[in-house]
């Protein structure tokens, strides 16, 4: 079988190369653990809020809120330099009776979001409270009417005015249940409480990882034999070009699957990531996946005449694919943006690889992705087998 | 005798250029036949058309009686291109055992060829260095080597002796007399001109022609010039 040597050939080559070693089985799990670093350091937003001729309660119950510092300032114009300043990131002002201005600094975001959501919902509350204040000094005003009424008609029936004091309490008795903690028991169907959006990143990024470096160095690799001339030598010897190109799949189909080993395992035990489906499942997604990495690979170093082009496909094939991976929701974007990741493979890899890790899908399910995924390989390995003929015309 | 080689006014193109013009080439068992000319003057292209790497656009190349481009007649080929072509991080054993697959030959086969090409070119005691630790002579005499495994009836060398030192070279050619004397056919292309004068036959390729091609003697006595590089240098100065 010369695909078997041929698979032997490239495996040997790799494993005598130290640095490519520990790129492929290194470099990941180092990126990975950088980013749950970065991405669980600090998820939280700490906002403050100048407020300008705001009343003291409404200023005090934003100043209650969690995340949220609320300062009154006197002037408009003092406000205003602390958000120049960048002590603040909003200033509130009241206007008149039921308008307010607001002003965010707007550098982040994430604050602006907290923000408009506090103050509106603060306002609410202090509106709500009105209201009731409102409804209860009316309802004082008609309840002294009444007994202004009772007591005009003198002390004739005792017991309304017994009835009269029982509507009081109960309404205290409202009132003090209000004040109560709500209590809110939390369940988790997939990780705990800790749980960042690093953690639904991992399954796209294990297969991005893949497809990353299985297209480089399965590429460089080629381009290697074509530059030296041993893809020549090669081909002047009766080898078929189907098994030069099923040679390569063979040897990295097993390395894919002593990385995806290495990532899982390593993304398990180092970031306590948590796979609810079949881990066997993860990895036989990866291998697929990685076979079209090297096909595409392979298929694109024909157009590389050196190492340094071979890099250029770095932005151009390699990131796009990364923003259409579900890593930013899909459904959130453009119906052609949609269209563009329908035709990436890290589409569908990462779709699956989602579903089994936090899911729990099992692989039967996800016919699909699979589906699809054999279908890029099937189409890249006839490209690259016919491309071959570039190189010998038979 | 009979022919191994035999180009019938082959002709090829690359776009608007045209890289052969209705090449005749023929080369017998026994034989060495030098191919000199300078660089772009259709060398390679010519050799990679014997090798079925590019089909000629017209004409009829024969190797070993097959119409080429043909994948079994490979097997019975030598090949050794112009770069060393050698994988450097596995070792001379492990190169010499991976093409010896590639030009088919069995596993019981394989380390009786392999003791005896290394044994031709002197590289039995390195065979298990990384070949990266190879110096430039030894890569050149691997590579000559993996040309020389399974016994080839046909050799095509692709300036087999640029790069190394008067007294490999010497040895090289030695051997490719005795190859020749076992009956191979063997075609060598080079820019030393006083090597030409070792072989057979010499065809002068330029532009794509075949200018000129009989034995060295005959060349030399034809143009009235005491060396092959005489030769050539009056042939190319005619030509234009």
């Amino acid at each position: 079988m010369k695909i078997l040597a041929i698979s032997k050939k490239v495996f040997l080559e790799l494993l005598r190369d130290k640095r490519t070693l520990v790129l492929l089985f290194m470099a990941p799990v180092f990126i990975m653990w950088l980013m749950n670093a970065a991405f669980s350091a600090n998820t939280e937003t700490n906002v403050s809020i100048a407020a300008v001729d705001v009343s003291d309660s409404i200023v005090k119950s934003l100043d209650d809120v969690e995340h949220i510092k609320a300062k009154d300032y006197k002037t408009e114009s003092q406000a205003n330099q602390a958000l120049e300043d960048q002590t603040v990131d909003a200033v509130l002002i009241f206007k008149d009776e039921n308008n307010y201005q607001v002003t965010y600094a707007n550098t982040d975001p994430g604050k602006t979001n907290l923000t408009r959501q506090v103050i509106t919902s603060t306002l609410k509350q202090a509106q709500i409270q009105d209201l009731i204040e409102n409804l209860k000094k009316t309802q004082e005003a008609s309840a002294q009417a009444i007994k202004k009424a009772q007591s005009q008609a003198g002390n004739l029936q005792a017991g309304d005015s017994n009835e009269a004091n029982i509507d009081q309490t109960q309404t205290e008795e409202i009132d003090s249940s209000q004040a109560d903690d709500i209590h809110l028991s939390e369940q988790y169907i997939y990780g705990d409480e800790d749980t960042t959006f690093f953690t639904k990143m991992t399954p796209i990024l294990m297969g991005f990882f893949v497809f990353f470096f299985v297209f480089l160095i399965s590429g460089m690799a080629l381009l290697k034999e074509r530059t030296t001339g041993t893809l020549d030598r090669l081909l002047a010897t009766p080898v078929k070009r189907s098994d030069i190109v099923y040679g390569y799949m063979l040897a990295y189909s097993l390395i894919a699957a002593l990385q995806t080993v290495v990532i899982v395992l390593s993304t398990i035990w180092l970031l306590d990531l948590e796979v609810l489906g079949n881990i066997g499942d993860v990895i036989i997604v990866n291998i697929l996946f990685a076979l079209v990495a090297l096909a595409f690979g392979l298929l694109l170093s024909t157009l590389a005449k050196s190492e340094f082009q071979m890099m250029q496909f770095i932005p151009l094939i390699i990131t796009p694919q990364l923003f259409f991976s579900g890593i930013i929701p899909l459904d959130s974007m453009a119906g052609w943006v949609q269209s563009i990741g329908k035709v990436l493979p890290l589409y569908y890899a990462g779709h699956a690889l989602s579903k089994i890790v936090l899911n729990g899908t099992s692989i039967v399910h996800l016919g699909n992705d699979l589906l699809v995924l054999s279908l890029f390989l099937v189409i890249l390995t006839i490209l690259n087998i016919v491309g071959l003929k570039r190189y010998r015309k038979v | 005798m009979e022919k191994l080689l035999d180009l019938q006014a082959i002709s090829k193109n690359f776009g608007q250029q045209l890289v052969l013009d209705k090449i005749n080439f023929d080369l017998i068992a026994g034989q060495i036949i030098g191919l000199i000319g300078p660089s772009g003057a259709g060398k390679s292209t010519m050799i990679r058309t014997m090798l079925g790497m590019e089909k000629a656009d017209q004409g009829e190349a024969l190797v070993l009686g097959h119409h080429m481009p043909n994948r079994y007649v490979l097997g019975e080929i030598g090949y050794m291109a112009q770069s060393d072509a050698l994988y450097e991080t596995l070792t001379g054993f492990e190169n010499l055992q991976f093409f010896a697959r590639m030009k088919g030959l069995s596993r019981a086969e394989i380390p009786e060829a392999i003791k005896h090409v290394s044994q031709v070119v002197e590289l039995t005691e390195h065979l298990n260095k990384s070949v990266s630790g190879y110096s430039g002579g030894m890569k050149r005499r691997l590579s000559l080597a993996i040309a020389l495994l399974g016994n080839p009836r046909l050799l095509i060398l692709d300036e087999p002796t640029v790069g190394i030192d008067p007294a490999l070279r010497r040895k090289v050619w030695k051997e490719l007399h005795q190859l020749r004397a076992e009956g191979v056919g063997i075609l060598i292309t080079t820019h030393v001109m006083d090597e030409a004068e070792l072989t057979d036959k010499v065809g002068l390729l330029l532009d794509g022609k075949m200018i000129a091609f009989n034995s060295p003697i005959a060349l030399k006595s034809s143009y009235g010039v005491n060396t092959v590089e005489e030769v050539f240098l009056k042939a190319e100065g005619e030509l234009e």
